[in-house]
């Protein structure tokens, strides 16, 4: 196991956003939680990167309890984050916020690195000098996977990817994580509300409702899922 | 094709004759008294009348010709303004008897409608163009061009600065060079904080008066001489914000403008009421004047301390200008030392993370960056730049009490980093000379002069609302390599440190 965590308790003051989660992502697997707004998906992320830190239960990374351990050193032990809303930084240009990912990884792979992105998002490469702020929504969301891979993480964690993009975009990202999965043998840990896409690509799934797990499976087994179809897939993707 | 329709010159002339005529006629009826009407002292003392017919005349026909230009040009006929612009300028050489103040206006308003001309036949308005820019956008336009020529212009004001005592060898001008270069150092130091990592401190008074007093009372009590107290000022003022860093680093936005605000108000407090050690509201008095580097004294004797004085030394007459001037060169040394190092920190990742740290903080620490620490490097460094300041402030006065470092004085240094645009390091040196050189000059306005410079700030921030020269340069590109001095993607210099 890559990631365990086990029984996770996470407040905001005295609301209980986190109410015992439990999962695991194996290592090279995509796995992905899907759930309604609210649930507390963004949560277990934060969680996850140290940032509200759990008030009890346990986060395992590669072997390693991070539970209590600052975000800015969980991110050195390779697992990078693309954050809700992406937040890449608007007045620094594409390149720029490409290399404030690379700050904690040898410079001496930076080229090489740099490469890879843009061979993943060839759209980066010709927007390098233009500015984060005025990229449009898919090239942010791109720009934001691109700087999370930037660090060389072992883990990566994306939060609602295809958060307000068209169809198309959302194949196009979809595609890419799959690529970096697979290709670049990095684990996804992949949160959507956009379940039919994300659990199609997963190896597993989990489904969170109201800071508890439900129900787990294979994708495949959660697709077809009774439950799953009517709160997540009908009328919806 | 829908072709562009130009507009035929039979539309376009009843229209520009009828512009040119009205602003001829607005000319008559302003001219006709104010210009026309003349006293002249009569017989017997008295005051009489005169019409002064040709004046008036010269007037309106100007303004007819100008106008009819910038109209011709303005609706799509921008030869015809040309050619009135140059029959203009010829006119009012060539017609014999001009008076030499019309002959110099006639030359500067055709030499305008001509350029206006000019640059609209370089620059044709197509519809496929943009429209014509606004000045806020050529004001974006300046901006990027004095970051593009920050190192032209760098080198020009600095030799400009070098050359200033001599351009103008008076005690208030040398004063005055004195005074704006301390805000342009302070606002320097309150950069970093402000402009670069996006934290808004209300107090950095605080640091600008623990330098000033730390010289102050070293010299007080340890007889230690400026040249020593200079870097300990620094130290101890970093040492401040070292602490007050710590608790208010965990505070964002509003929180942390207003404690840092209290801050600035506390270190006041403790040197008004703290009476026994730093001498409480009557502050300290003949504080030291630093010696020149301990080679030299400025006294008017040869020799005192055991030191020869700067003027015999020299083999130079004695002037207490001497060491106004040395004065005013120690600021700006001090003051470029403050910007280079800026400059270099900012290339550094360190610097990189003010900013991240400045756009994004949440972004900003699933990076991997350690917001405390550069939140806290920034602090610190800033503190100690606004101590150096201030051990300067207190051997230029020879005089410090708690009065000088009031609440206005942070609010005047963020005033000149935010006016300037937050960041810029050419911009703080416009505010300041700006905020601090302009109602000096306009004294002889006396109370209006506050009035003007407040509806000036108003008017410069409803125009330029994030400052002056407010624009970022990208530090690296990709192609074409790399801009001066800064890294390649490929040659990051260092890694951020690890906790
Ligand atoms: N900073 C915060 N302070 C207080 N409550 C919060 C905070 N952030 C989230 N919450 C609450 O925690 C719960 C879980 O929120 P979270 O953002 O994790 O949901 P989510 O599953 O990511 O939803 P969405 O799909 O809408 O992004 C919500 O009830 C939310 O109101
Ligand atoms: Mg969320």
């Amino acid at each position: 196991m890559i990631l365990t965590v086990d029984n996770v308790h996470t407040f905001y003051g005295a609301i209980e956003a986190l109410r015992g989660v439990s999962l695991e992502v194996d290592e090279g697997e995509i796995v992905t939680l899907i759930g309604a707004n609210g649930a507390g998906k963004s949560t277990l992320l934060m969680t996850i990167c140290g940032n509200p830190q759990a008030r009890s239960g346990q986060i395992v990374f590669d072997g390693e309890t991070i539970t209590r351990t600052p975000t800015f050193q969980i991110v050195r032990k390779g697992i990078a984050q693309s954050p809700e809303g992406r937040r890449i930084f608007p007045r620094m240009t594409v390149l720029e916020n490409l290399q404030m990912g690379a700050l904690t990884s040898d410079p001496a792979h930076f080229d090489g690195d740099l490469e890879r992105i843009f061979a993943l998002f060839p759209r980066l490469r010709e927007r390098s000098g233009q500015r984060g702020g005025t990229l449009s929504g898919g090239e942010q969301q791109m720009l934001a996977i691109g700087r999370a891979m930037m660090s060389r993480p072992r883990l990566l964690l994306l939060d609602e990817p295809s958060l307000g993009l068209a169809p198309m975009i959302v194949k196009q990202i979809f595609e890419v994580i799959e690529d970096i999965n697979r290709e670049q043998g990095v684990t996804v840990f992949l949160v959507e509300q956009n379940a039919f896409h994300a659990l199609r690509l997963a190896t597993r799934g989990y489904v969170m409702v109201n800071g508890e797990i439900t129900l787990t499976g294979t994708g495949a087994e959660l697709l077809s899922n009774e439950e799953v179809r009517a709160a997540y897939l009908e009328g919806g993707h | 094709m829908a072709a562009v329709q130009r507009p035929s010159m039979d539309d376009v002339l009843p229209r520009v004759g009828r512009e040119a005529a009205l602003a001829g006629l607005v000319t008559l009826a302003l001219t006709a008294t104010m210009v026309g009407l003349h006293t002249v002292p009569g017989a017997q003392s008295r005051l009489t009348l005169e019409f002064r017919f040709g004046d008036v005349l010269m007037a309106v026909v100007l303004v007819f010709f100008g106008r009819m230009a910038l109209a011709f040009t303005r609706e799509g006929f921008p030869a015809y303004g040309l050619g009135i612009g140059v029959l203009i300028v010829a006119g009012s050489l060539l017609y014999p008897g001009l008076p030499t103040v019309v002959e110099i206006m006639g030359v500067g308003a055709g030499a305008i409608v001509g350029i206006n001309a000019v640059w609209r036949l370089a620059r044709p308005m197509r519809p496929d163009r943009p429209p014509p820019k606004t000045s806020a956008q050529l004001m974006d336009d300046v901006a990027a061009w004095v970051q593009r020529q920050s190192v032209v212009i760098g080198v020009v004001g600095v030799a400009f600065a070098i050359a200033l005592p001599f351009l103008f060898p008076d005690r208030s001008s040398i004063d005055l060079a004195t005074l704006v270069m301390t805000y342009i150092m302070l606002g320097w130091g309150l950069n970093i904080v402000v402009g670069l990592a996006g934290l808004l401190d209300l107090g950095y008074v605080a640091f600008y008066a623990v330098g000033a007093y730390s010289y102050g009372l070293l010299a007080q009590y340890f007889d230690f001489s400026f040249w020593l107290c200079l870097p300990l000022a620094g130290l101890l003022a970093a040492f401040a914000g070292l602490i007050l860093g710590f608790p208010v680093l965990r505070l964002r936005g509003d929180y942390f403008a207003i404690v840092t605000l209290g801050f600035g108000e506390i270190i006041r407090v403790v040197l008004q009421n703290w009476s026994s050690f730093t001498g409480g509201p009557d502050g300290i008095a003949s504080i030291p004047r630093p010696s020149f580097f301990g080679i030299a004294e400025f006294t008017s004797a040869p020799e005192a301390d055991g030191l020869p004085s700067f003027h015999t030394l020299f083999g130079l007459e004695f002037t207490p200008l001497h060491r106004l001037i040395f004065l005013y060169y120690l600021i700006l040394i001090l003051a470029l030392v403050v910007n280079a190092v800026s400059l270099r920190i900012r290339r550094l990742p360190l610097g990189r993370s003010w900013e991240a740290l400045r756009e994004d903080d949440v972004a900003c620490q699933s990076l991997g960056i350690n917001r405390r620490n550069i939140k806290l490097a920034a602090f610190t460094i800033s503190a100690m730049f606004g101590g150096f300041a201030g051990s300067f402030f207190a051997t230029r006065q020879g005089f410090i009490s708690p009065e000088s470092f009031t609440f206005i004085e942070s609010a005047i240094v963020l005033a000149i980093v935010v006016l300037g645009g937050m960041g810029s390091q050419t911009g703080v040196v416009l505010a300041a000379i700006l905020i601090i050189g302009m109602p000096e000059l306009f004294r002889e306005l006396e109370e209006y002069r506050m009035l003007i410079f407040g509806a000036a700030m108003v008017i410069i921030m409803v125009w330029r609302p994030r400052g002056l020269l407010a624009h970022r340069v990208p530090t690296v590109t990709l192609h074409g390599g790399r801009r001066k001095g800064g890294p390649s993607p490929g040659q990051r210099p260092e890694q951020v440190p690890a906790e």
